[in-house]
């Protein structure tokens, strides 16, 4: 009984840990056809963020939800304007420059930070569930990967800003007749998508010890999480988030943790096989 | 590839026996043979991706394979030769059962990115979880994170004790090198590599005129792999050691960065790339100031934004545009993929 609660618990956290840190580069594919293979350096300098606000005084929680997201944000803002305004289109010529980009930060945080692991402790202690330690700081990951997906389909579906952008997304120039300036929207959109990876980054930061090329350890399970998920943004990454986290979760318990990661790659080579267009090409078509 | 065949192989010949015998009085031969091997990967990737329009983020993938399968059969056989040949077939093997897999799947350009570095990714991983002493391939031991040290390496056929090393080695891999870049030159003069141009150009056209595309394709990326197999089996026989950092995805990615520095629908071009960037990196690596890392992404960056064609062909049409005479005005060939 117990254990079957821990194993329920490890299931929750390790999709919500894929949602989390998927979450930021979906909103930016899915919206603008862009993979950011800088994704993952923006998640560590969400972590660097949090660190440094946290030395500085700051509460941690406000360092982690406010301070990290807007200023990996600003950062994605500056990346937009002065690179990727000029690739849309090129799919392929943005994963290069973005892949260079991401070069760039690591050695940027390796200048500023040195190549040391820094890292500040879970705000949450730990409890017991019989004769196993949970640990609590999994819980505060859950809520806040559901509080995000609630949050982001209120967004689209209910406000006037969600309509816009995803009128955009389905057809640009359909938007821009009708008044709104799409190099505006993706602007913003990649606002958006820089700040959720900088929040990712920031809340997985005190579970990791941070280096400057600890973004290379999420980009590839972002990657394949969204380009798996296929088409509809918040269906697709729940889908296929839940998807490589059982079964990740299902080798880590039945045989060892680097398992569940070979685990997770092989169902994810296996599954874009048997679905090319990613899981929403077939289920749940045309939600959201 | 208009041009004569037995002129282009005569420069070809000329210009790298010259450059094997002035090279070795700039650089040292230490240094100079792994800039070699680097060209030869960088072929590797040149030839598919420049000409068959693969882009493959997992080349490293081939390379690590190359070694490690020369790492594991020299310490089981204990001589050279076989290892050799075993590196470049086996890793053209696994690349055809990939290629195979991929290309009859019909996957488009971007799941064919997420694949193959999915397949770099499972490797190094695996690789880095084999440090126990259960990982045993015969009498290798894999080593984990720690590699396998201590392999016979490259030796005259025949003769386990004459090892080939230092000068010899090098003057073995530039040799090796001409090699390949000569069979690179037949295969695309060859119907089979004008057909791979024509794929690159335009899919669909190939299949509706009855070329069976997968198949090529496949058989395509076999024989790159094949080429990144063999530079991984120098590597090894170079840095006597293997390691999976081989097969990191950094690996993977200056392999991209060279092809697209030098110029892509090349066979220069990522031979160049390669090895100056790898030299480049070489000398940065003795100063202390600026990361090495962030110099590399930026080369990327600012090359994808403002010379996206690369440097061969960007100096080339310069050399043509002030003193080329007479020389017949060609339409640019090649063209950079742009899916949307």
């Amino acid at each position: 009984m117990d254990l079957s609660f821990v194993i329920l618990v490890e299931m929750l956290y390790a999709i919500a840990t894929l949602v989390l840190i998927s979450a930021g580069l979906a909103v930016v594919f899915g919206m603008m056809k862009v993979i950011n293979l800088a994704h993952g350096e923006f998640m560590m300098m969400g972590g660097y963020a949090t660190i440094t606000a946290v030395g500085l005084g700051v509460n941690v929680f406000v360092a982690m939800l406010i301070i990290a997201p807007i200023v990996v944000g600003l950062i994605g803002l500056v990346v937009e304007r002065l690179v990727i305004r000029h690739l849309y289109g090129r799919l392929v010529d943005t994963m290069l420059a973005t892949w260079g980009l991401s070069l760039v930060f690591i050695g940027l945080a390796t200048m500023i930070f040195g190549n040391t692991t820094t890292g500040i402790s879970t705000p949450i202690s730990g409890f017991a569930v019989g004769r196993y330690q949970i640990n609590g700081y999994n819980f505060f990951i859950i809520v806040v990967a559901i509080v995000l997906v609630i949050a982001m389909l209120a967004v689209l579906k209910g406000t006037r800003l969600g309509l816009i952008a995803r009128g955009t997304m389905q057809r640009s120039e359909m938007a821009a007749a009708l008044g709104y300036s799409p190099d505006r929207i993706y602007m913003a959109t990649f606002f958006c998508g820089s700040a959720l990876s900088g929040l990712a980054g920031a809340i997985l930061a005190p579970l990791v010890g941070l280096v400057p090329t600890s973004g290379g350890a999420y980009i590839a399970k972002a990657f394949i999480t969204v380009i798996a998920g296929g088409p509809s943004l918040i269906a697709g990454l729940v889908s296929s988030a839940t998807s490589f986290g059982v079964v990740s979760q299902v080798f880590t318990f039945a045989i060892s943790p680097v398992i569940g990661d070979v685990a997770l790659l092989i169902a994810a080579v296996v599954l874009l096989r048997a679905m090319p267009q990613g899981i929403t090409s077939r289920f749940f078509r045309g939600k959201l | 590839m208009r041009r004569p065949a037995a002129r282009d192989v005569a420069g070809i010949l000329v210009a790298s026996a010259l450059l094997i015998a002035v090279m070795p009085m700039l650089i040292g031969t230490y240094t100079l043979t792994v800039l070699v091997i680097y060209g030869m990967l960088g072929l590797s990737l040149g030839l598919i991706w420049g000409f068959g329009g693969i882009l493959c983020f997992g080349q490293a993938a081939f390379f690590g394979l190359g070694a490690y399968v020369y790492a594991i059969s020299a310490v089981n056989i204990g001589e050279s030769t076989l290892p050799m040949i075993l590196a470049v077939l086996v890793t053209a093997g696994f690349a055809a059962l990939l290629g195979a897999m991929m290309f009859y799947g019909r996957l488009g350009d971007v799941y064919l990115g997420v694949i193959t570095l999915v397949v770099t990714l499972i490797l190094f991983k695996f690789i880095n979880t084999t440090a126990g002493p259960q990982y045993v391939i015969g009498k290798a031991r894999l080593g984990g994170f720690n590699g396998i040290p201590g392999f016979q390496t490259l030796n005259v056929p025949g003769d386990p004790e004459a090892y080939i090393w230092g000068d010899q080695l090098f003057y073995v891999c530039a040799v090796a090198l001409v090699i390949v870049v000569l069979l690179v030159t037949w295969l695309l003069r060859s119907s089979f590599g004008r057909i791979a141009v024509g794929i690159r150009e335009n899919e669909t056209r190939m299949a509706l005129m009855g070329y069976d595309v997968a198949a090529r394709k496949t058989v395509l990326f076999a024989v790159g792999a094949a080429i990144a197999g063999l530079a991984g089996a120098l590597f090894a026989n170079w840095a006597e050691i293997v390691t999976p950092n081989l097969f990191s995805l950094g690996q993977s990615a200056e392999i991209i960065i060279w092809c697209i520095v030098g110029g892509l629908g090349t066979r220069l071009g990522p031979i160049v790339g390669a090895a100056g960037l790898a030299y480049l990196k070489f000398m940065l690596g003795q100063q202390s100031m600026i990361d090495n890392t962030l110099i590399m992404g930026l080369v990327l960056v600012l090359f994808v934004l403002f010379l996206p064609r690369g440097l061969v062909p960007a100096v080339a049409s310069l050399w043509r545009a002030s003193v080329g005479r007479g020389t017949r005005r060609r339409p640019s060939r090649h063209r950079r993929l742009r899916h949307g």
